[in-house]
């Protein structure tokens, strides 16, 4: 018994190592893919670079953690401080940044809390605040999620103290927003998500254009000195067409219903 | 309601017309599932009869343990082989998390007592009724042990089709140690769950209409090859 199972084992692990040479695994948020880039960029990349680039959707949080046991070979995740601190353990070689988007505020049609005209993200949370008006986080410790809370933050508000309007469902995008949708209540969206989103029901784009809503993308290669097993060479390919001319023209064109969603801001590799 | 409604219709034409990511998946599904279902079965089975002939200490507490096993949460499965078979972990030089094998390894993991328990309480009832006769033809442990699997042959079959519809349903842990990807590792259930993530209802349900149809069609077939419920047979 012992034998035919290791044995089942070791045959996977061969046609695993048979399959296509030039294979790598990158973490991604789940905004990411969402949003319906990756369609756009994956069969770009492997018609350029003959590299299958085969994605795992999930949270900013989870992404960190498969990079730092070395479980893949780079990560694309947007939240700086995160980033930084990964970096520094040692874990990611570099952070290359590659483009940004922007979070919106949606909401129910109706807006009770009135946050359609606020002045600043910050206010706008501050009247959902006032108002009770329901609102769903992501409560996942996902980029998304890190952003909500340093906003309200700013906005002098402590989210450990709210009662029960707010709701952390500790889990992605789509789901947080079904929620949203259910409810209906308002939530943090970023924008490709939202408008990629097919269950909006009663919920409408309700406050975006606040500069501090930017949400900037970066790529960071797992470092090959703390797993020597990563396909660090196929990581760096993987940037230099990140950063490429050519990237930056499908990442500016990729539209939904006519708007842009992402803004390419990477410099040439050097 | 219109969701439902679409969803049918939807997993019709997906089906009808052969879309070919639908049968890539489908197919994991299956492959994923039955292979795991086989090596559950070849641990499970001996060890069921093996429990139910063989008296030692520890075999109440045996029993107890594999019952309340039953109960597992995938996802905690999925979070103890992820950390075993992830790069870090104590088995990450084998290289294959985030591989259909990894997959196979937690559903056996999952699957396994839950076929152990239900094979062990036909093969004792069994074993009851045989005991005084093959204990008076004086045969080896090995020898009972392939007499009362051949003639609860129908029941374990029930304990396997229930071990099947676990592992095939199963979402948690092969999100974990699969994780989804694409062409690699996405299997019916994950695909559920993320087209749900995406709001796009309809296509979740087409894919769960494809997914219960698959379980009853695998139920159907393995019925009919073990030629069950036929008059006279039973």
């Amino acid at each position: 018994m012992k034998h035919l199972f290791s044995g089942a084992i070791a045959a996977f692990v061969m046609a695993n190592a048979a399959q296509a040479a030039d294979v790598m695994r990158m973490a991604v948020t789940t905004s990411f893919n969402n949003s319906g880039l990756a369609d756009v960029l994956l069969p770009e990349i492997a018609k350029d670079l003959n590299l299958d680039v085969q994605l795992l959707v999930v949270g900013t949080g989870q992404a960190i953690k498969l990079g730092e046991a070395g479980d893949v070979d780079a990560i694309l995740v947007h939240s700086r401080s995160a980033e930084e601190a990964f970096v520094e353990g040692g874990y990611g070689s570099h952070r290359t940044e590659i483009m940004y988007n922007d979070f919106v505020f949606i909401g129910p049609k109706d807006d009770p809390a009135g946050i359609q005209d606020a002045e600043a993200a910050t206010a706008a949370l501050a009247a959902i605040s006032n108002a009770q008006a329901s609102f769903v986080s992501r409560g996942d410790d996902s980029g998304t999620h890190k952003k909500e809370l340093s906003l309200w933050a700013e906005a002098g508000l402590d989210v450990a103290g709210f009662g029960g309007w707010y709701n952390a469902v500790g889990a992605g995008m789509g789901a947080a927003l079904n929620t949203a949708s259910g409810m209906p209540a308002y939530i943090m969206s970023d924008r490709a998500s939202w408008l990629n989103f097919g269950n909006k029901g009663e919920l409408a784009l309700l406050y975006a254009g606040d500069p501090v809503l930017f949400n900037q993308y970066a790529y960071l290669p797992v470092n090959s000195e703390m797993h020597d097993h990563v396909k660090n060479d196929l990581a760096l390919k993987l940037e230099g067409w990140l950063t490429s001319d050519r990237a930056k023209a499908l990442i500016n064109n990729y539209k939904i219903n006519g708007e842009t969603l992402f803004v390419f801001n990477a410099k040439e590799a050097e | 309601m219109v969701d439902i409604w679409s969803g049918i219709t939807q997993a019709f034409w997906l089906v009808l017309t052969l879309d070919a990511e639908l049968f890539e998946i489908a197919g994991r599904s299956l492959y994923v599932t039955l292979t795991a279902l086989a090596i559950a079965c070849l641990i499970s089975l001996p060890l069921a009869a093996l429990i139910a002939v063989k008296r030692f200490r520890a075999r109440r507490l045996v029993i107890a343990v594999l019952n309340a096993l039953m109960g597992l949460p995938p996802v905690v499965v999925g979070l103890i082989v992820y950390v075993i078979l992830s790069r870090s972990g104590p088995l990450g030089v084998l290289g294959v998390l985030f591989t259909p094998a990894a997959m196979i390894i937690a559903q056996v993991i999952i699957i396994v007592p839950l076929i152990t328990s239900i094979a062990h309480q036909s093969i004792r009832d069994l074993w009851q009724e045989y005991h005084d006769l093959l204990i008076s033809l004086n045969v080896t442990q090995s020898q009972k042990i392939r007499t009362l699997l051949w003639d609860s042959r129908r029941a374990l079959l029930t304990a396997a089709l229930a071990g099947f519809g676990r592992g095939i349903g199963e979402v948690g842990a092969i999100m974990i140690v699969g994780g989804n990807i694409d062409h690699a590792t996405r299997v019916l259930t994950t695909a559920i769950a993320l087209e749900t993530g995406k709001g796009e209802f309809a296509l979740a349900l087409a894919l769960g209409f494809v997914l219960i149809g698959l379980a009853v069609a695998v139920n159907l077939a393995i019925h009919w090859l073990g030629q069950t419920e036929r008059e006279g047979r039973w």
